[in-house]
């Protein structure tokens, strides 16, 4: 019995950290973003060739075979650094759904160029979680037809990974013709969502999500928890802002931590966050080895993320005073991706139901 | 993270099964904090006898004696736990490691057997009217006066007082040494002459604790634990034992499950509460939380495993543990609608009033212990750094 991590999980999350605090600093973020592009390459091609972009990927091709727990304190330190580089999406839900469901031949062909950073995968899978606007995905005959919005990472995705309305996957080049795709604008503006509007496109099916959604779950849960671990991190970034912040700002001749309504909060923050820690890793962990516990513990990691990343995200922002809601300390670049993640793949209201759903309550 | 357990581990788990299998019928029922019956004091000595009580206690001392490995002690916990088994003791969690630690050998040698056989029970007089948050600050004073401290002053909170055998209890000593360096440790009959006992009536409608006063009380100065003056840092290591044991995240679970079940019972107009979608989503708000503290409390376990620093995730658990049972209890009476203020022995009770006392009894155990407020002053200063309050005088 062991709730811990590793030596070599402690390595991990330490060296991209490490990366992403010197090939990914807020300046280099606020350039991109103004000027309206989706992702730093060149930090993606550094953490492609680190072997994150196939941490899931078997070794035989061409990945290195960890576990959503190794992949889930990837996407705490990507969330921390407020890194815009595809990863949920193309290293972790476009994977598990190839490996769940894609053919022998499909899985050979793409996960390799997966690992390598070769190809970048965007997902949706939306309207199967919740529908809204009435837009969905249908496949007939000549293709597949319809909407897909909020397609993650979809503008800088070679290839899309599209749920269709009876939760079979598929493959699609973003370049095929009848595919048009548009960025949609969010407050987080170091993630990338597309709406995808798809008018016969040719598409190659995954074989093992035909009439069993299963792959399809599969993929949402890995997804939750990717976004959960991700608030993880950069809630866990504002709240040690906060309490540097505390120590060093000044009123009443005294720095403001040394009063208590300014130290509680921070405690406060600390007394919710830190057993999120552990829900995350144990979800992580089921994830892969309690297969009975697995979509439970995904959904209550999203949700419960959400709830207590909006908390500190707003707790954090007022320990900063009126620096806090400003461009120019940047905060509110992590207070959005907390506010991005809460909201996609589904809302707390939504994912505590599937929650209940998953434990036979409903 | 590997949650398997090792073939000793799990081997282990099914003699604590089978042990219990048999022998479970005979634990009593009821309270363990109260004067020991004549089955309370046969099921601990059963349990010494097993190890599964007194587990890392000396055989000297009255212990089972077994080299220490938290996690089988962590399953005698979880498996009596689940099967609803009451389990045994350590003697008292507080006193007894502080003997152990710092008790000079004729003191150990008096106290810990039938302390650990449940035959000597203890109070703690700690708080006193004017030293609750701020108890370095207590008056009960102890003159020296031939061989003995003569004691006077005021004792209150003292839960157990109005049974114990025994106290524990701090008292200045010192009175011109600063305040941390004025106390002494002293253990004393509360049969000694002089000592009138109050219960006090909580909000419940029971008294589980007392103001204890005293009246010239004489008592041997062999009778202190470390030396005169060293108080404070004696009782610290007790109030550590005591800030561990608040807050049991297998508690928080099984409250849960009895909320649960009552959701899967209960209806509104014919409908069970289970399927009402918005005391549903209340639920599992909860449920998330007491996962979380469940996990948060297999990753402390593991680290006292290993010998390393827990760090925040051992700071928060008093806060938060406590909190999370008086929601639970909160919950619970919401649920119940109008059948939710049934107390006492009223018609139609469910669960025999538990979750309204649980409602009132665990405010208190927020504020006991150091309260909510002091928790997050200790995690503030103690676990993050930020600087403590100036005294008065040096704020202008």
């Amino acid at each position: 019995m062991d709730f811990s991590l590793s030596e070599e999980q402690h390595m991990l999350q330490e060296s991209i950290s490490r990366l992403l605090t010197t090939e990914c600093p807020l300046n280099d973020i606020r350039e991109l973003v103004d000027s309206g592009g989706d992702c730093l390459t060149e930090v993606q091609q550094k953490i492609a060739e680190s072997g994150v972009a196939g941490i899931l990927i078997p070794e035989n091709l061409g990945g290195v075979g960890l576990t959503l727990l190794d992949a889930a304190l990837i996407a705490e330190s990507l969330g921390g650094a407020v890194a815009p580089v595809p990863f949920i999406a193309s290293s972790v839900m476009a994977p598990v759904a190839l490996l769940e469901a894609g053919s022998d031949e499909q899985k050979e062909k793409w996960l390799p160029q997966i690992a390598s950073g070769a190809a970048i995968f965007g997902t949706g899978v939306t309207e199967q979680i919740g529908n809204r606007e009435d837009r969905g995905i249908t496949a007939s005959a000549d293709g597949l037809n319809g909407t897909a919005m909020f397609v993650l990472d979809g503008m800088s995705a070679d290839m899309l990974i599209i749920a269709d309305d009876s939760g079979c996957m598929h493959l699609v080049d973003s370049q095929a013709s009848g595919l048009s795709r548009q960025k949609l604008k969010t407050i987080d503006r170091t993630r990338t969502v597309a709406e995808v509007i798809l008018d016969g496109v040719t598409s190659e099916p995954l074989p093992g999500s035909h009439s069993n959604r299963e792959p399809l779950l599969k993929t949402i849960d890995a997804g939750r928890l990717m976004l959960a671990a991700d608030t993880l991190g950069a809630a866990q970034y504002m709240l040690e802002k906060s309490i540097a912040y505390a120590k060093e700002r000044k009123q009443f001749n005294r720095v403001i931590g040394s009063f208590q309504a300014v130290k509680h909060m921070c405690s406060e923050m600390v007394a919710e966050l830190e057993p999120c820690r552990s829900l995350i890793w144990y979800a992580a962990y089921a994830g892969t080895s309690i297969p009975a516990e697995a979509r439970m513990m995904a959904c209550h990691a999203k949700a419960h993320l959400s709830e207590v990343g909006q908390f500190v995200a707003r707790t954090a922002t007022e320990i900063h005073g009126g620096m806090g809601v400003t461009d120019l300390l940047g905060l509110h670049y992590w207070f959005k991706r907390i506010g991005f993640n809460r909201q996609l793949l589904g809302a707390p209201e939504l994912v505590r139901e599937e929650a209940a759903r998953a434990q036979g309550w409903v | 993270m590997d949650l398997n357990y090792s073939l000793e581990h799990e081997s282990f788990r099914n003699e604590v099964r089978a042990f219990l299998a048999a022998n479970g019928d005979k634990a009593p029922t009821g309270t363990i904090f109260r004067k020991q019956t004549k089955e309370d004091l046969g099921w601990q000595k059963l349990l010494i006898e097993h190890g599964y009580a007194a587990r890392t206690i000396p055989k000297e001392y009255g212990g089972y004696g077994a080299e220490t490995d938290i996690l089988k002690s962590y399953i005698i916990a979880d498996e009596f736990a689940r099967q609803g088994v009451r389990p045994g003791h350590s003697g008292d969690f507080r006193l007894v490691p502080t003997l152990l630690e710092l008790g000079t050998e004729e003191q150990k040698q008096q106290y810990i057997a039938p302390t650990v056989s449940g035959e000597m029970t203890w109070c703690q007089g700690y708080s006193e009217p004017g030293a609750g948050s701020d108890l370095a600050s207590l008056s009960t004073k102890a003159v020296v006066d031939g061989d003995d401290f003569v004691i006077n002053g005021q004792k209150i909170w003292t839960s157990g007082a109005h049974y114990a055998d025994m106290i524990f209890c701090l008292v200045r000593t010192e009175p011109d040494a600063p305040k941390h360096q004025g106390i002494s440790y002293l253990l004393f009959p509360m049969s000694t002459p002089g000592i009138e006992i109050r219960p006090l009536v909580n909000m419940t409608g029971d008294a589980t604790f007392s103001e204890v006063f005293f009246t010239d009380v004489r008592v041997p100065t062999s009778q202190i634990v470390g030396a005169r003056g060293e108080g404070w840092f004696v009782a610290n290591a007790t109030l550590k034992h005591e800030r561990g044991g608040l807050g049991d995240p297998n508690q928080a679970e099984e409250r849960f499950h009895s909320i649960l079940e009552m959701m899967k019972q209960e209806k509104i107009d014919g409908v069970r509460l289970i399927d009402q979608p918005v005391y549903r989503d209340r639920l599992l708000k909860l449920q998330a939380r007491i996962l979380s503290m469940k996990f948060n409390g297999m990753r402390i376990l593991s680290s006292s495993i290993k010998g390393d620093d827990p760090g925040l995730a051992a700071w928060i658990v008093k806060l938060q543990g406590c909190e999370l049972n008086h929601q639970m209890a909160a919950m619970a009476i919401d649920i119940l609608g109008e059948i939710g203020i049934l107390y006492d022995d009223s018609p139609h009770l469910r669960d025999a009033g538990f979750w309204q006392y649980s409602y009132m009894l665990d405010l208190g155990l927020i504020i006991g212990g150091g309260t909510a407020q002091i928790q997050k002053n200790m995690i503030g200063e103690r676990a993050l750094g930020l600087p403590k309050e100036p005294k008065p005088q040096e704020v202008e």
